[in-house]
């Protein structure tokens, strides 16, 4: 972007400290019309703090705002939206209980005599929506169509009320490939029409397909701002960690599994995951391939005994085994990580070194707490194994950015000694720093002679630590790959071979 | 630890101390304590003696709200456990039977309301609404809707009498406090309790058995409620089935709220609970001392209360904080991933809250 437009949007020196924490350090950002600019970093970073401080949902500690060269300080969302910044987050936050043009024009409905003016309101959404290149029908409910759809839809509105600043804040997080092409290609309009995109995203490949210029947040300092044509890949993952990183999806060596651990002899619960049969040796890492919704964390759930299984049989090293409940689960030494951290996995307003032995402390029964000391080396040995970067124990784990919560949970389940580890899409929504720890990790796990039973979406990820990669479709088991068999091309055609058939 | 919770409850005795206050200036002869005929007397004894029923009720209410429940049938089932004392009592029991019969009904009640809770997973607010209707009418069946008078030395000690010159309630209170506080913090099962009332999916799926704690919580505060409903009874001689209780379990949620503990589950502190309690009672006798007419008593008890839940309200907490920041003494400051404390990041926060 050329220096000598003036910038729509420029924040100076924005400061936020939480109790304990400077989350934002003398951060500088600038926006230039029709541009889209990346906001990089590691979970935990202080991307999301910032946005949250340009929007107002935080009262940010120091700093200046300008937008179109006028100070702005908005108190909250709304002020900020009313400034002329919209902000879209990765879940939408509309109501999907009302019709997509109520949704559009909630709080400025068109009225008539004083009544909603329904058909107007209709007419003008579909004019609106097709400007985004959404030819929908405005009238039927925003459940009813698809998370991109709506997106698309909270994105219009956005920019409605706004019209200047649009934040997205991981927006293509759920969204398949085609998908994110559509995305895209609204976002292109959007910048068409001179307005300033900031994008938020994991995904490195998004960035450099779609951003004119990133800047890179590290620990709450700005580490720098480039333009992408003239930055390489690498040099942007050195800027995000502050250290080289290798290429992770090379396959390591496996060893030979060792004897059978679990079988699951026409396992499967009604409406959930059609009935299986699998076997889970020592020392092998069992990866749960399929798309979305086509039954991966509903084989994890099963199995531990979270959603228990209906039919079908279970067996532990040979004897019969029933898995009603996870505390039956983790009497055999089961554990699983779940999906969604957030809800099932961490308690969070307990501190990391409670979440971090809760697990055992469970299993242990109420009236044999650990001994305090006891706590504390568990805690600490593996904030150390597995660097988990803390201010302290007692810190609350939600404070914790996603990798280290994720690791957190890890230690929780490690610290029970499992002989059988569940993780259900282990790396989601975490940096690629701690990204290659997990995966080293499961490797590592994997050697040491334990079963592991790993579901992810990510094929490059499930090839570098698989032993074996089985696929799902429509909860159904569909194939299974073995050892030079398994590649992300191969994964890919099994996943996708009925549609191939019917082609 | 014993650090720990001074620091979590000093904004209650903070408020407690307040109050006192409030009362020494209303009436200087607050804080004197006479012995006459074997038993302490003063105001400052009969805050302690009674605040006994909220106190008792709010130990167990602490529990249920850091499962983020709530139990609206205490006060009902005080009625209920005074009703059982006395009509076991008046047939000619010992009167340590018509205690446990007393007891085994609060449990009773208890376990209903943990069974509709975890069981069925009725809402708290709605399951334990059920027992404070129902509650109060089967009271009035076992008194048959009279006030069950009895003499029974035993059962009146325990509401009216003495032990080492202090009155009963109050070492009843008090041991309970103990007992719980210590078989909660002692073993695991605080750490357990607050886990569920956080996030009660995440502490299954980490092996909790979530509902036996539930329907225990639930039992727990069922056995306060039959003891405050036995000392009620014992004061007043006699088990009224339409007033013994009525709208405590408001006040017992109160003592809990002005404890600090979140309604909405998790960290709890009995001890805070407890002061909460004091400072409702204390509350009851500054107006009372005053000599305000009597109309005006919740009116102002009502102002009171909200002048402390603001003073605690987490904004006022959130400037006290900057404030701190900004007078010299530093606050730890850590950067969210460097794993030394740097200097320097600490410097920087005390600039910025001086600007």
């Amino acid at each position: 972007m050329p220096t000598d437009i003036t910038p729509v949007l420029h924040a100076t020196g924005i400061s936020k400290f939480f109790p304990g924490v400077i989350a934002l350090d003398d951060v500088e950002l600038t926006l230039y019309p029709g541009e889209v600019h990346g906001l990089l970093g590691e979970n935990g970073a202080g991307k999301s703090t910032l946005i949250k401080c340009l929007t107002g949902a935080y009262a940010r500690d120091g700093g200046k705002i300008e937008l179109d060269g006028v100070e702005i300080s908005p108190r909250d969302p709304l002020s900020s939206q009313e400034a002329g910044i919209g902000t879209v987050y990765q879940e939408v936050n509309l109501l999907p209980n009302l019709s997509v043009a109520e949704n559009l024009f909630l709080g400025r409905q068109p009225r008539r005599f004083g009544m909603i003016d329904q058909r107007r309101m209709v007419r003008d959404a579909r004019t609106i929506l097709s400007e985004y290149g959404l030819d929908i029908d405005p009238a039927r409910l925003l459940s009813s169509y698809s998370i991109a759809v709506q997106q698309i839809v909270a994105i219009a509105r956005a920019v409605e009320l706004s019209g200047k600043v649009l934040i997205l804040d991981e927006p293509t997080a759920s969204l398949d490939r085609d998908e994110v092409q559509l995305m895209f290609s609204v976002i292109r309009r959007l910048t068409g029409r001179g307005l300033a995109v900031v994008f938020i995203t994991h995904f490195l490949d998004q960035v450099q397909a779609i951003c004119d210029r990133a800047t890179i947040l590290r620990n709450g300092c700005v580490v720098g701002t480039l333009k992408l044509a003239e930055a390489s890949r690498t040099e942007i993952v050195t800027m995000m960690l502050g250290r080289q990183l290798e290429e992770v999806t090379s396959r390591a060596d496996r060893g030979v599994p060792g004897d059978v651990l679990l079988s699951l002899e026409e396992f499967g619960r009604r409406g959930s995951i059609e009935p299986f049969s699998m076997e889970i040796r020592e020392g092998e890492v069992v990866g749960l391939a399929g798309l979305l919704g086509s039954g991966r964390s509903e084989t994890c759930n099963a199995v531990f005994g979270a959603d228990p299984a209906d039919r079908g049989e279970a067996r532990l090293r040979g004897d019969p085994l029933r898995l009603s409940n996870p505390r039956a689960a983790i009497r055999h030494r089961f554990a699983l990580c779940p999906e969604d951290r957030k809800t099932d996995g961490i308690v969070g307003d307990l501190s990391v070194r409670e979440n971090i032995i809760l697990s055992l402390q469970a299993r242990q029964g109420w009236f044999r707490p650990l001994p305090r000391a006891r706590i504390e080396e568990i805690a600490e040995h593996y904030v150390q194994a597995l660097d988990i970067r803390l201010a302290s124990l007692d810190t609350p784990i939600r404070l914790l950015s996603g990798g280290n919560q994720q690791k957190a949970l890890l230690a929780r389940w490690l610290a029970t000694d499992p002989a059988f580890l569940i993780l259900d899409e282990p790396t989601r929504g975490i940096d690629v720093g701690a990204h290659a720890e997990i995966i080293a990790l499961i490797e590592r796990l994997r050697a040491d002679g334990m079963a592991l039973l790993v579901a992810s979406s990510e094929m490059e990820e499930l090839v570098a630590y698989s032993t074996r990669v089985i696929v799902l479709r429509d909860r159904k088991q569909v194939g299974e790959l073995r050892g030079d068999e398994i590649s992300p091309a191969a994964i890919v055609r099994a996943i996708a071979a009925e549609e191939e058939e019917v082609a | 630890m014993i650090r720990a919770t001074l620091r979590r409850v000093a904004p209650q005795i903070f408020i407690l101390g307040l109050v006192l206050l409030l009362n020494f200036l209303l009436s200087p002869g607050f804080f004197k304590v006479e012995m006459h005929q074997g038993r302490l007397f003063g105001n400052l004894i009969d805050v302690l003696n009674r605040g006994a029923p909220v106190a008792l009720l709010s130990i167990g209410m602490t529990l249920v709200i850091a499962t983020r429940g709530i139990d609206l049938s205490v006060g009902a089932v005080m009625a209920i456990a005074g009703a059982v004392a006395a009509s076991v009592v008046t047939e000619g029991s010992h009167w340590l039977v018509a205690v446990f019969a007393a007891l085994g009904a609060g449990a009773l009640c208890g376990l209903w309301n943990g069974v509709l809770v975890a069981i069925f997973r009725i809402q708290p607010i709605v399951a334990t609404l059920v027992l404070m209707v129902a509650g109060r009418g089967i009271a009035q069946l076992l008194t048959h809707g009279a006030i069950l008078t009895f003499n029974d030395p035993g059962l009146v000690r325990l509401g009216g009498g003495t032990i080492f010159s202090v009155p009963t309630p109050i070492w009843l209170w008090i041991a309970l406090a103990l007992i719980v506080g210590i078989v909660v913090r002692r073993s695991a099962l605080g750490l357990l309790i607050e886990a569920t009332g956080i996030n009660e999916r995440s502490a299954r799926l980490a092996g909790i058995n979530a509902r036996v704690l539930l329907v225990a919580v639930y039992l727990v505060a069922g056995l306060c409620a039959a003891i405050a409903g036995i000392v009620v009874a014992g004061d007043i001689r006699g088990a009224d089935a339409n007033n013994a209780g009525l709208w405590m379990e408001l006040d017992a949620i109160l003592a809990v709220v002005i404890g600090g503990n979140s309604l909405l589950g998790g960290r709890f502190s009995i001890t805070a609970s407890l002061l909460g309690a004091l400072i409702i009672q204390s509350v009851n006798s500054a107006i009372l001392l005053s000599g305000m007419p009597v109309e005006f008593n919740l009116v102002i008890k009502a102002l009171i209360i909200i002048a402390i839940l603001v003073i605690q309200s987490p904004r006022i907490k959130h400037s006290l904080y900057l404030l701190r920041a900004s007078s010299g003494t530093q606050p730890p400051v850590e950067r969210p991933s460097a794993p030394r404390r740097r200097s320097a990041g600490t410097e920087r926060i005390t600039e910025e809250g001086r600007t």
